[in-house]
């Protein structure tokens, strides 16, 4: 109950967000399949990493999304040619090819034998000993690929003077 | 403590929405939206594995595929932004030119 509930709710709440017109409607979908995850890293008894779902996926990436188309101003008839362009048949042949590569990786990951063993949760203090002793190389090459990111949006963002 | 086939089947499943709406759409909103998807799909089968095998490093994994898509993200949007001002449109299909239309 712990999984399936949330596992529900993030299928169907992705499955909203990837079909919406309008981007805000479908942000909000992200966000609720977002929760939804968070629940499940939860109930997989990896609390550290549903806070930082929450958190960083939900308080910043996605605000990060809304903040940006507000400064795209999109109108309502960017909305109707988008509807307009997915009236048209467009999703047939991403869904027939998306349904086989599907099929191929599960039958791939589901269809060997593999052992049943009883995962245990890993609670945070593991993470944290972990992450700052052997994996601290890990840290620095992830603040450096955040300085890489915003040394280039700097640069992308400055306007061109004309 | 759930079977790790359970959340695996799970993000797999995620991940194929991600690709589908990459496929499928045009704004480029929804197209890094997909990719987010697809991102925290990944990240969804990192946290299953790291429980199967009651080890930190899935959630170590995590939190760099987070990294990842945080950068990823602004990056995006900033070239998103810098199209918007250029094309006055969002459609993928606008920026087929790698050169000046003029």
């Amino acid at each position: 109950m712990m999984f399936w509930a949330p596992a529900a709710v993030a299928l169907a709440t992705t499955m909203l967000a990837i079909t919406r017109a309008n981007p805000v409607h479908a942000l909000l979908w992200f966000v609720v399949s977002l929760l939804a995850m968070a629940v499940i890293f939860f109930g997989l008894g990896a609390a550290f990493a549903a806070a930082l779902e929450v958190i960083v996926y939900a308080g910043a990436i996605v605000v990060l999304f809304l903040f940006v188309v507000m400064m795209l101003s999109l109108d309502r008839a960017a909305a109707l040619r988008e509807k307009i362009f997915m009236a048209r048949p467009v999703w047939v042949v991403p869904i027939i090819f998306v349904a086989l590569l599907g099929a191929a990786i599960a039958f791939a990951v589901f269809g060997a034998p593999m052992p049943q063993m009883a995962g245990s949760a890993v609670p945070p203090r593991d993470v944290a000993l972990r992450l700052f002793g052997d994996d601290l190389p890990a840290v620095e090459l992830a603040s450096l690929l955040l300085l890489a990111g915003l040394v280039v949006s700097f640069h992308l963002g400055v306007e061109p003077k004309k | 403590m759930t079977d790790w086939r359970s959340p695996a089947g799970l993000a797999l499943a995620l991940f194929m929405l991600g690709l589908l709406g990459l496929l499928a759409r045009k704004n480029l909103v929804f197209v890094l939206m997909s990719v987010e998807i697809m991102l925290n799909a990944a990240g969804l089968l990192f946290i299953a594995a790291g429980m199967r095998w009651s080890t930190p490093d899935g959630q170590i994994m995590f939190i760099a595929v987070l990294n990842l898509a945080g950068a990823e993200l602004a990056i995006g949007l900033a070239l998103l932004l810098r199209l918007r001002g250029r094309l006055t449109t969002l459609d993928g299909d606008a920026a087929i030119l790698l050169r000046d239309s003029s």
